[in-house]
């Protein structure tokens, strides 16, 4: 039952079975979750040190209570504060955690590819945590969590993911895993924003947002980052919440029985409307929950011992 | 574990305890149970994964026959919780106590008692589950060789073993038949 692998970058290298490994192990840290006591002794003696490079509430909270509940120790490096504002290299950095014996970072950086780089400098474990608009695996693996929790099995299910896909990692994610294990992915957003590439591993592309949301069992609503605001890729807000926001009446059109998802933070009134966030289809609280029984499952399988029972 | 059986002929196992032995072992443990504690009130069971679960329910099951009253029963899975994990990585099983464990009698069943680590591991995961007024162990077969201070309450058969040997319970639940095979292997 030991996962295969020592570091998780992506969802992408991931087999089917890997990521089912790590759903059915989150599944059962959720009891923990909901005991008085919330500690279990199993990381006890372990290192794990969370190094955010960009801004992160639910992420690295996550991440660090995940690794305090199995009572390993969680550091924070607050990276305004580190030696890397100084002008420290990543390298170095990384060197220096390697000499700390870190046995886990997790790592959220603005460039992707820079967790595999830290895998290499690194002897311990390594969870990206987010790299660029490549990936965000644990943000991946809890949806799919979330959504074999509601709909028992994700294989054959309609998903559509819609918002700024060019530049979503949480996208990406989310679309090697929903296809390794069987469902049917449709991204939707304005043409500007929806490159053409993910057609090319077999996901539809939707630029209307009604057809895309018809007979959807799942809505995946992504984040309108304002910071890509500035008018190239898109007019302006209110137009983007006319076309893409979900409110009630385009949601009507998706299957009677569907949930909504958002991976926070939201703007509430652009991509999704406040009744659905706060409506009988809205996931996105339970989404938080997972987020930390995944990591947990993250930590257990990648920390837990060397050899499999 | 949801291995089948069929390694029950001479060379590699031979079967100890037949269903009858089983049931007739659990029946005569929940009569012992009932009796310590005169009566069952206040007396709740609870398995630890895999077999000690539906063991536990088999059990509860003849208290609230013998007694007439409802008794709870639950699964304490204790992976996060051994003494090895730094060796070893365990599957997590489900933990399923949907009542609370304050004050109450607590049955710990599991179906072989062997070094005793299980059970020390059990300990750990109730006591952050709750404070139970008493905790006691019962076993389907104790086969010796404790590593640590443990002993059963009620024990369903003893049965002297080697080291090297193992020792391996199926139940209709999870094997589609009831039977303890004592497998031996070089050491």
């Amino acid at each position: 039952m030991k996962l295969n692998r020592k570091h998780i970058l992506g969802l992408r290298e991931m087999s089917a079975g890997e990521i089912e490994l790590v759903l059915d192990t989150a599944s059962r840290m959720k009891e923990i979750l909901a005991r008085p006591v919330k500690k279990v002794p199993t990381l006890r003696g372990r290192s794990v040190i969370t190094l955010f490079f960009e801004n992160s509430t639910r992420t690295r909270t996550s991440f660090e209570l995940s690794a305090k509940i199995m009572s390993a120790e969680a550091i924070n490096i607050a990276v305004a504060q580190s030696s890397a504002a100084k002008g420290e290299s990543l390298k170095d950095t990384l060197l220096t955690l390697d000499a700390l014996t870190a046995d886990c970072v997790i790592i959220r950086h603005p460039n992707a590819g820079a967790p595999e780089m830290a895998a290499r400098y690194l002897k311990g474990s390594v969870i990206n945590a987010g790299d660029g608009f490549h990936e965000h695996p644990s943000q991946g693996l809890l949806d799919l969590l979330t959504i074999r929790d509601n709909k028992g099995q994700i294989d054959g299910l309609n998903v559509t993911i819609i918002g700024d896909c060019l530049h979503s990692r949480v996208a990406r994610s989310n679309l090697y895993g929903l296809q390794k294990l069987g469902a049917n992915v449709t991204l939707c957003g304005p043409d500007t924003l929806l490159p053409r590439e993910f057609g090319r591993v077999g996901a539809r592309l939707e630029t209307n947002c009604d057809n895309a949301v018809e007979g959807a069992d799942v809505i995946m609503m992504l984040r309108l980052q304002n910071e890509r605001m500035d008018g190239v890729y898109l007019p302006g807000v209110r137009e983007y919440a006319a076309l893409y926001g979900l409110n009630q009446k385009r949601l009507s059109k998706a299957k009677a029985d569907a949930i909504v998802m958002h991976p926070g933070p939201m703007n509430r009134g652009v991509e999704i409307a406040d009744d659905i966030a706060d409506g009988d289809k809205s996931v996105i609280l339970p989404q938080v929950t997972n987020g930390v029984a995944t990591r947990m499952a993250l930590l257990y399988l990648l920390l837990g011992g060397s050899e499999e029972d | 574990m949801a291995e089948t059986n069929n390694n029950t002929d001479e060379k590699t196992g031979r079967s100890v305890m037949d269903a009858g032995d089983i049931a007739r072992a659990l029946k005569r443990v929940a009569h012992e149970i009932a009796e310590r504690n005169r009566g069952v009130g206040n007396v709740v069971v609870i398995g630890v994964p895999r077999h000690g679960v539906p063991i536990a329910r088999r059990i509860a099951a003849h208290l609230e026959q013998i007694e007439n009253c409802k008794v709870p029963s639950g699964a304490l899975d204790v992976a996060l919780y051994r003494d090895d994990y730094v060796r070893r990585i365990v599957a997590p099983q489900d933990t399923r106590v949907d009542f609370s464990i304050d004050g109450k009698i607590v049955v710990l069943v599991d179906d072989v008692l062997f070094t005793g680590r299980t059970v020390r591991a059990a300990l750990d995961a109730l006591n952050d589950l709750g404070r139970p007024a008493s905790v006691q162990l019962a076993v389907l077969v104790d086969r010796g060789h404790r590593e640590l201070p443990i002993r059963a309450d009620f024990v369903g058969k003893n049965l002297p073993t080697s080291r090297y040997e193992k020792v391996k319970v199926l139940l209709k639940e999870t094997s589609g038949e009831d039977d303890v095979v004592r497998i031996e292997k070089t050491p």
